[in-house]
């Protein structure tokens, strides 16, 4: 791949005064030639970026017996079969549940972490007080902590509170803005909003809670977006915490079903598992296709993971 | 930032009175705004002190007991950190996941690199092929992806077919400990994604004069990319490394997955936090768990510690930096 990355690839003849400054580099002189050379690169390296997400897609159309090894990405022949397996369920547990587990606990993150990140935010970019820098600074360092040096003696905590096997211990945290990055995005967001705003809603004698409430959030709305997409995702993509914390079948969330599912079927049925991969997805996808400006520009501007 | 409509409307309509001399804002009592401040950080307060602060001191202690969740703990002293460095898997976990880092981190952020210069173009479409590529980033570290990943690389499976076509020994890749690495530094290098959105965000910034400047010189592509592109890029890449990096020795869902929450064959796919998921959640050692986790902490630590103090001599911010 390295090959095709030098393409600062100026052309040979001299470059015509452009006439646009703002132009960025690279593949310079926007012939119709130099046009196709980058959208038939850039296809080819997309096909195979994008090969695992469509082969998991059509194999989950496909016989199980022909999965493995088929590396054609057009079916001979449809078949829902292991969607109807996938549907199904597990252990007696039907996919729905697993489904609408992972709904609550997404939808619960996206609760909590709109409403504590925003609050918190506000303290950090908009309230002047006392120990406000080292809370700020405490804040980012937590970014860059392990959670796996908490994750024992959080465990052992809600094991003797009785919480280990219900969706408090996947909760809590959103809403006490345990994730540094969404209150990082939100004081960044924040802190470009011009001043006088709340310098004249403070002269009109509105308090903070006003100003909260009737000035900040409404602004932020782009970034309580790209807060809540994030969220969304990232709770409903999480295998690590309901693999700690949910022990009873019907309250797992997906990923935890999927894994189940691989366990005991492992022997063969690679249909039913693709299919319930892709049901699996399907969330993030839509969310994908509908929000990627939202989540590409969120990255971009915050350095967010996916 | 254009503030929207809603929010003049509320400001215009709300009793506007001319103020007259300092404004209230500047008189309030400084206690007011404290307690303010704190009422308002107060979820991030409460959650930093039970969930972040907290544990941290008690994972801390832990490390220096015997622990199974059932029994009182005992205190061992650093018995913990010297059998940890006697055992023969932690040993494992460490290669793996040290090997791993090294591999697949500077591969990817050379990818992503390559890529966003190829995005950084002034051709249409540009969007599209920016979130196309994103793509794997966002479902990378799900079971769903690990899930096909191990059915791509298993015996008979594509990427073996493929494989032998180059003539590369049948057998699969999931199964044979020399290839497992591999296998786990494509899965990482196929999500450039998110490292490559953030490298284009830095490439716009980079002004064209600097380009057109040195085009003038006489500079050739390589001269152009390791005199401006690179130095204007670093602080960008410092971003991406140190992200990279952090994030790299924390995988754990694909690992659990393809290799069946084992960490086989031969211990090829132990990677830390697999291995100390198996000692704290499967044996129960929640103070040997403990002890590795406080190493882990260690060496994000100083890994970005070193990273941090090499960048005076690598990174280079332009003149508008704050």
């Amino acid at each position: 791949m390295s090959a095709v990355s030098t393409p600062t690839t100026v052309s040979t003849n001299p470059p015509r005064r452009a006439p646009a400054k703002a132009r960025p580099t690279g593949l310079r002189g926007r012939g119709p030639r130099r046009a196709l050379v980058f959208h038939v690169l850039s296809l080819a390296l997309l096909a195979v970026v994008l090969y695992p997400v469509i082969w998991m897609l059509v194999s989950s159309f496909r016989p199980t017996a022909e999965i493995i090894g088929n590396v054609s990405l057009f079916p001979d022949e449809v078949s829902f079969d292991n969607y109807a397996r996938a549907l199904s369920g597990i252990g007696g547990v039907s996919f729905w549940t697993f489904f609408k587990n992972s709904l609550i606990l997404a939808v619960g993150s996206v609760v909590g972490i709109t409403i504590s990140g925003s609050l918190s935010a506000y303290a950090l970019a908009r309230i002047r007080f006392p120990g406000r820098n080292l809370w700020f600074g405490l804040m980012i360092a937590t970014l860059l902590l392990p959670f796996h040096v908490v994750i024992i003696p959080q465990y052992i905590v809600y094991n003797s509170l009785g919480l280990v096997n219900s969706f408090w211990p996947l909760l809590l945290g959103k809403f006490l803005a345990a994730e540094a990055f969404f209150v990082f995005l939100m004081v960044q967001f924040m802190r470009n909003l011009p001043r006088e705003l709340d310098e004249a809603a403070r002269i009109d004698g509105a308090g903070h809670l006003r100003i909260y409430r009737s000035i900040m959030l409404p602004l932020m709305k782009p970034a309580l977006v790209t807060s809540s997409i994030f969220a969304f995702i990232w709770s409903w993509n999480d295998f690590f915490g309901p693999l700690l914390f949910l022990k009873d079948p019907a309250l797992y969330s997906l990923p935890i079903a999927l894994r189940l599912y691989v366990d005991q079927t492992s022997t063969s049925d690679y249909g039913a598992q693709m299919a319930m991969a892709v049901l699996a997805l399907v969330p993030v996808i839509l969310f994908f296709i509908i929000f990627q400006r939202h989540l590409v520009e969120g990255v971009a501007t915050q350095g967010l993971k996916g | 930032m254009t503030p929207d409509k809603l929010f003049v409307d509320r400001i215009h309509s709300g009793d506007v009175q001319s103020p007259a001399g300092p404004t209230p804002a500047r008189r309030r009592p400084r206690r007011g705004e404290a307690r303010a401040g704190y009422a308002f950080l107060a979820p991030w307060l409460l959650g930093f002190f039970l969930l972040t602060a907290g544990p941290m001191v008690a994972s801390l202690v832990l490390a220096f007991t015997d622990y199974d969740l059932f029994n009182a703990p005992t205190f061992v002293g650093i018995d913990n950190f010297t059998r940890l460095f006697a055992d023969q898997r932690y040993l494992a976990s460490l290669k793996v996941t040290g090997l791993y880092v090294l591999l697949g981190t500077p591969i990817k952020l050379a990818s992503s690199l390559a890529v966003a210069m190829l995005l950084n173009n002034a051709f249409s479409a540009k969007g599209f092929y920016r979130s196309a590529f994103y793509l794997p980033s966002l479902v990378g570290a799900s079971v769903s992806v690990a899930i096909v990943w191990k059915a791509m690389f298993i015996d008979g499976g594509i990427v073996d077919r493929i494989g032998q076509g180059f003539g590369l020994e049948a057998g699969g890749w999931v199964g044979d400990p020399g290839k497992t690495m591999p296998m786990f530094v494509l899965l990482t290098v196929w999500q450039f994604g998110a490292p490559m959105v953030i490298f284009l965000a830095g490439l716009k910034q980079v002004p064209a004069e600097l380009y057109e400047a040195a085009a003038v010189d006489g500079a050739g592509p390589v001269r152009k990319f390791l005199a401006i592109t690179l130095p204007m890029l670093s602080p960008v890449l410092f971003f991406n490394l140190l992200l990279e990096t952090i994030h790299s020795f924390q995988i754990f869902a694909s690992a659990f997955i393809i290799s069946g929450g084992s960490g086989g064959p031969a211990n090829s796919t132990l990677f830390y936090t697999l291995y100390l998921y198996i000692r704290g959640f499967a044996d129960f050692k929640m103070g040997y768990a403990s002890a590795m986790a406080w190493i882990l902490v260690m060496v994000v630590g100083l890994v970005t510690l070193v990273f941090f103090k090499s960048s005076k001599l690598w990174v280079h911010y332009s003149g508008e930096e704050k």
